[in-house]
């Protein structure tokens, strides 16, 4: 086990925990530096990734830090989207240009949503979210002046200063480049006063305004924070699937940028970025297991006869084949891990790095959930 | 009125909640470096008398005037700039956070720093931070909270927490400390210990204390003055002892 010994209030100030720790991240960035060589085929996916965590730390710092939840996330990412393209194509504005007007519309959209928000909580603010998502989605279907409407519009290849991002490999240094940025300016915002009265109004809204905290303009803050990042996940997003239409930005987008700051764990920014893996990922993987995971049973079935091992092969070309299966098991994993794992793909991280810090000392009882009725236990 | 403003005053202070009337013509003057304590049974409006000084609920008539400004309309996040800090009866602390993240939101009424410069996190920015961590470690130092500077509020006892609210509202320098029920759900030993931290707040910090209590034994120990309410009215005023022996006060403990 491992314990940091701290000689100056700075070390707190930090982004990393210390050395130790920061070097680990040097390694993961060193590995996805030389990974575009070793997975040339999987490119397109894990910037997907990149882009799906610009959007769960978006969605993190509204939901997971400032404790409102949003079901209008993908309408965000529409707009970053749409605004970027129209910049950048209709107008002819340089890309960065574009995307940075893009992040501000995004911004005062998000704005505006925030501010019927000061005034509902819970569930009722997600329902305005969720109904300011349908009347975005209805007007990108009937702008067509900006839009192109049901017709969508093309998305040409992103051009910085000249140099083309088009080809897989370079488009996905770009996402990985803004997704580190991203990641900086949301950590400082965390780790200065902005981010601990996000956390304060998400405990205890009482408390923090006693404290000094100005509600109204936090809440619209984060809002306006959030919704910006999505804004430039949009832009990114635009070049990714290289053509919008309406029906991308809908509900279920947004459900799914909910699910994964669920799984990946509320309240941590790797809990958004291990989220993002797995949704972006599953959908992959589940295709990849689509394709050879009958052929594989039934030549491990096959050692017990070739026709148990048909056997097996067909019924289980028949299950994976069967529609509705992605979302299925998307339903089923969130479902067990609300029931099993509150903190998420995060907190089983933690706890995977204390049993092997702790090894042979460790004990089940670390981690059970001690019944209390306190306020904050019976809210969570 | 005197020529000198009183440090803090309540004047003909009422709220109605519908047709409740749960404060009513409450009136009192809180000298600087004084425990004033509010008692009276449950229901009393004790709570509520708070809640209208720290600017929660809006008073429905009346004026509070603290350090000769009328605070009567002052929005509550303003109220700890103006150096007025409070706790809570049921803690209302941060949760999911750590001691020392509660103790530096408590810094937030002093913070300087502007949005744009915490995005890049600007050397003034850490500068700042520093500051307003020095000024959280002399109050963990104050009250002893050493050993639980970076656990999780989730994980610490009561009457922990109870002490880490008090060290938040104490990190907001505040001239006029509001403590709501102090000893609620802590025992004897850690009740004694609260009494001498709340000494100690008024002697060596010289910070005012405005407190509701229900222990006498405490109230008796630090309060030098006492106001008793009963159906959101004054009934009594004094020193522990006097108010503790005024008839009417009896009447309201015990019926009658």
């Amino acid at each position: 086990m491992r314990f940091v010994f701290k000689t100056s209030y700075d070390q707190d100030l930090g982004l990393f925990r210390d050395a130790v720790s920061r070097n680990w991240y040097v390694v993961l960035l060193a590995g996805l530096l030389v990974l575009p060589w070793l997975a040339p085929n999987y490119l397109g996916d894990i910037s997907l990734v990149f882009i799906y965590g610009l959007c769960g730390v978006s969605l993190m710092v509204l939901a997971g830090y400032t404790g409102l939840v949003s079901l209008g996330h993908a309408a965000f990412l529409g707009i970053g989207a749409y605004a970027h393209v129209y910049f950048a194509q209709t107008l002819g504005l340089p890309w960065v240009v574009a995307i940075v007007l893009a992040a501000l519309i995004t911004a005062a959209s998000g704005v505006l949503v925030g501010l019927p928000a000061l005034r509902m909580t819970g569930v009722y603010l997600t329902i305005a979210t969720l109904a300011f998502a349908l009347i975005i989605q209805e007007v990108f279907t009937h702008w067509e002046a900006v839009t192109g409407g049901l017709k969508g519009r093309p998305v040409d290849k992103a051009v910085i200063f000249g140099v083309s991002f088009g080809d897989s490999r370079a488009f996905y240094f770009l996402c990985l480049a803004v997704l580190i940025i991203g990641l900086w300016l949301t950590a400082n915002l965390l780790r200065a006063p902005t981010g601990r009265a996000w956390v304060a109004i998400r405990d205890s809204e009482i408390a923090a305004q006693s404290m000094g905290v100005h509600l109204a303009v936090y809440k619209t803050i984060a809002f306006a924070y959030s919704a910006a990042l999505m804004g430039v996940a949009g832009a990114l997003f635009a070049h990714k699937v290289g053509f919008l239409a309406p029906d991308i930005f809908t509900v279920l987008l947004s459900i799914q940028f909910l699910l994964m700051v669920v799984v990946g764990g509320l309240g941590s920014l790797h809990g958004a970025l291990f989220g993002a893996v797995f949704v972006a990922l599953l959908p992959v993987a589940i295709s990849e297991a689509r394709d050879s995971l009958p052929a594989a049973l039934g030549q491990l079935a096959s050692i017990f006869g070739r026709g148990a091992g048909d056997a097996v092969a067909g019924t289980v070309d028949r299950f994976v084949k069967q529609p509705g299966l992605e979302p299925g098991i998307f339903g089923l994993i969130l479902v067990l891990f609300i029931l099993f794992e509150p903190l998420g793909l995060y907190g089983r991280w933690m706890k995977l790095k204390v049993y092997f810090s702790m090894f042979p000392l460790y004990k089940r009882a670390t981690f059970r959930r001690q019944k209390s009725y306190m306020r904050s236990e019976r809210l969570r | 009125m005197s020529a000198a403003p009183p440090f803090f005053q309540a004047d003909d202070i009422a709220i109605n909640f519908g047709g409740i009337r749960a404060v009513d013509g409450v009136s009192f003057e809180v000298e600087p470096g004084q425990v004033f304590t509010i008692i009276g049974p449950n229901g009393a409006g004790k709570t509520t008398v708070f809640n209208l000084v720290s600017r929660i609920y809006d008073t429905t008539q009346g004026r509070l005037v603290f350090r000769g400004e009328d605070i009567t309309r002052v929005p509550p996040h303003e109220i700890a700039r103006r150096g007025i800090a409070r706790t809570f009866q049921n803690i209302e602390l941060f949760e999911h956070a750590s001691v020392l993240q509660n103790l530096l939101l408590g810094r937030h009424a002093h913070r300087r720093s502007r949005l744009l410069e915490e995005l890049f996190f600007l050397p003034r920015v850490r500068a700042m931070e520093l500051a307003h961590r020095e000024a959280a470690e002399k109050v963990i130092e104050f009250l002893d909270l050493q050993a639980y500077r970076d656990s999780l509020i989730v994980n610490l006892p009561y009457g922990v927490r109870k002490v880490v609210e008090v060290a938040r509202a104490l990190c907001t320098e505040p001239a006029l400390l509001l403590l709501d029920e102090p000893s609620s759900g802590l025992s004897v030993e850690e009740t004694e210990d609260m009494a001498f931290w709340i000494k100690d707040i008024r002697d060596l910090l010289g910070i005012t204390v405005l407190m509701v209590e229900h222990d006498m034994s405490l109230v008796s120990a630090v309060s030098d003055r006492v106001l008793a309410l009963n159906y959101g009215r004054p009934i009594a005023t004094g020193t522990a002892r006097e108010v503790q022996e005024h008839p009417e006060v009896v009447k309201a403990y015990l019926g009658g």
